[in-house]
């Protein structure tokens, strides 16, 4: 998740279709007011009071704690463009998310599978995430490296802005071939190098990607005893 | 050049072309040589018996030999990882129950897992809610196993092993079904608890199935173990070798037939499996026998578990104390079912305007969960299920991935089948225990 106030970005001028509520809350600076437009702790409930944390993400310092600072010492030992393709180091609820530049991930997965003191073998999940409005590089690729000589987990995250795109690491982990399908069906992005980029979820002539946030759920409006209920993407929605 | 008869043929850089003027067709394909040209591509499935739902494989054989496979998937996709970003983190669960439809319970776990985690308030589960998560999970992979056994042993010719596996499963779906009302599709697990305590008659069910089902195990055993049809099907049948499974990602039983004991209950506990005793079977063969013994196997240590779960069961709290995530629900049998107790109503609508607004607002609402993102995993009848959640500090998820064991393991099949015959495609993707509904989601 991005957290520095992206300096060239925000939110885009027109909100997408389906995202209006969904966007994250937290950067840019949340554009909504409370539940009634109160101001401060309006809430008798006490229920709305829970605090938001501002999220630790931003950046780490070290020490980081636990496993998280060897497998950075490591990595930066046997990866010599290390300063280059590391964006910044996250640890958040026990998990160390690594932000690598796209066109430096396969580098960085190779050495990690690799290098005697990483040795990630398995690559558990690749996956993306949408930060529409929150992020110009909007699509965030993750790939959950599993070292089951160490047993260690360990997040990278690539961030690709609509146009650009990463390199496949299927040449690395060849598990990571369904999945990095997976995330072109659902949120277009395009990895250069995998031998089969093909749609393989979702019919080959589907047009638009599903999981995008400006995708709509679609939906129909449902009459239950006179009432009408309406689809699910245009209800009420507490913010 | 010009052979005797009516056709004319010549070589080009394409082949052999032939003018056909008329004549005798024999004359014709005697030139052609005829092993080199009894390539054909197969599709099996989407809609097939022996293939686990709607999975199609495009297969290119030579008689009876496998060249090539493709497996397609997507027929069963169904949105549930979008349609969780407009409902509450509560509702979650009732979507995403219904992924692995044969193992729901490691659904639902992983999913309140991570949204406990995203809280932060894992520690906070209460100590009964946790060991009948356990405890569930656990029944949960029996009956998982006990498909796979019944349907496998179906496809190799043992149609009494369905019947008899499916029988079993339905005693399992019965505890299920006393305890939250439902046999499949539970959503029983909710994050912060659970939805509904165990009720004593579930627990009386229990213990009987741990008296019961061993005898039966036996029985299985009996029945396949030393049958040499069975023994001919399954050994030396899509082999793939541990290196082969770290690469595609291969998790679960068919990591362990090949040798390796990874098993994320012991290498990475969670939900307090470091404090109970089992062990983790594996087997040497790398096939599909050593899938079955496997499996066999891991029923017996989760008889063991649950077991252990049950004598350290105590009565107490199934719901985190917290009560701005805890469910406000105080359920009671009625006449017209299960619904909120008369007390409980009595309260919110007459005494305690406060205690009406915090039900009302917790239902409609939602509890909100900070932001940030997890990855919790887990180990399910068929590998690793990786949950990774994301949120952005509001009411409904940002984001959510399931890890599938079935979408990730079924990348296997060209690596277990071609090469191999026809019928043991069949033998090695039923190996693999694929759903298509965790596949496809």
């Amino acid at each position: 998740m991005t957290t520095n106030p992206p300096s060239d970005g925000g939110v885009p001028a027109t909100q997408p279709v389906g995202a209006d509520f969904d966007a994250p809350a937290q950067i840019p600076p949340s554009p909504y007011k409370g539940m009634f437009g109160v101001k401060g702790t309006g809430d008798v409930s006490g229920f709305g009071g829970l605090a938001r944390r501002t999220p630790a993400e931003a950046e780490t310092p070290r020490p980081f704690g636990g496993y998280f600072d060897e497998v950075y010492d490591a990595l930066e030992e046997a990866y010599a463009g290390f300063s280059d393709a590391i964006e910044r180091v996250v640890v958040d609820r026990g998990e160390l998310t690594l932000h690598v530049k796209p066109e430096r991930i396969a580098e960085v997965c190779q050495t990690m599978r690799d290098d005697e003191s990483l040795r990630f073998e398995l690559c558990s999940s690749v996956d993306g995430v949408d930060y529409l409005g929150s992020d110009p590089r909007r699509f965030h690729i993750s790939y959950q490296l599993t070292s089951m000589t160490y047993r260690r987990r360990v997040r990278l995250e690539a961030a690709v802005a609509e146009d650009q795109s990463l390199p496949s690491v299927t040449g690395i982990y060849a598990t990571a071939d369904w999945q990095e399908r997976e995330a072109y069906d659902m949120f277009g992005v395009v990895f250069t190098g995998h031998p089969n980029l093909t749609r393989i979820l979702m019919p080959d002539d589907w047009e638009g990607f599903p999981q995008r946030k400006d995708y709509p759920l679609g939906g129909v409006p449902v009459e239950y005893k006179g009432a009408e209920i309406p689809p699910p993407d245009q209800r009420r929605v507490y913010q | 050049m010009t052979t005797s008869g009516y056709a004319t043929e010549r070589e080009t850089t394409e082949g052999r072309v032939f003018t056909v003027t008329g004549g005798d067709w024999d004359s014709i394909t005697a030139g052609i040589d005829p092993l080199s040209n009894e390539k054909i591509v197969v599709n099996m499935g989407p809609q097939h018996p022996s293939t686990h739902g709607v999975l199609r494989l495009v297969l290119e054989l030579e008689g009876e030999t496998v060249t090539a496979v493709r497996p397609v998937i997507g027929y069963l996709h169904t949105g549930i990882e979008k349609n969780l970003e407009y409902r509450n983190w509560t509702q979650g669960v009732t979507f995403v129950t219904r992924m692995d439809y044969l193992a729901n319970m490691f659904n639902e776990v992983g999913y309140c897992l991570a949204v406990e985690k995203l809280l932060g308030v894992t520690d906070q589960i209460t100590e009964r809610a946790t060991t009948i998560r356990v405890m569930f999970m656990e029944l949960q992979r029996i009956a998982s196993h006990l498909v796979w056994l019944g349907t496998t042993g179906l496809e190799l010719g043992a149609i009494s092993m369905m019947l008899y596996g499916f029988r079993e499963r339905e005693y399992i779906l019965d505890i299920f079904e006393e305890t939250s009302g439902l046999r499949m599709n539970n959503g029983y697990i909710r994050p912060g608890g659970l939805s509904q305590d165990l009720p004593g008659s579930a627990v009386r069910k229990i213990r009987e199935f741990l008296t019961y089902m061993p005898k039966k195990l036996k029985e299985y055993e009996a029945m396949l173990s030393g049958q040499v049809i069975w023994q001919e099907r399954t050994q030396g049948v899509a082999v793939l070798d541990v290196t082969g499974c770290l690469s595609l990602g291969i998790t679960g039983p068919v990591l362990r037939s090949a040798g390796l004991a990874w098993d994320l209950r012991k290498t990475m506990p969670y939900c307090g499996y470091e404090t109970y005793e089992f062990d983790v079977p594996t087997a040497q063969t790398a096939d599909v026998w050593g899938r079955y013994q496997v499996r066999i196997a891991e029923i017996r240590e989760s008889l063991k578990i649950i077991e252990q779960a049950l004598d350290r069961l105590r009565p107490g709290p199934i719901w985190i104390s917290d009560k701005k995530i805890a469910w406000p629900a105080q359920l009671a049998l009625g006449v017209d079912g299960l619904g909120n107790s008369l007390e409980h109503v009595a309260k919110i609508m007459g005494q305690s305007m406060e205690a009406l607004i915090h039900h009302f607002k917790l239902v409609t609402e939602g509890f909100r969960v900070p932001p940030g993102q997890v990855y919790v995993s887990l180990e399910h009848p068929r590998g690793e299920l990786g949950v990774h959640a994301v949120s952005d500090g509001g009411t409904h998820p940002y984001r959510v991935h399931y890890r599938d064991p079935s979408f990730v393991n079924l990348q296997a099949i060209p690596a277990l089948a071609e090469g191999a015959l026809l019928a043991d495609v069949i033998a090695g993707g039923a190996s693999l225990d694929p759903v298509m509904g965790g596949c496809d989601r």
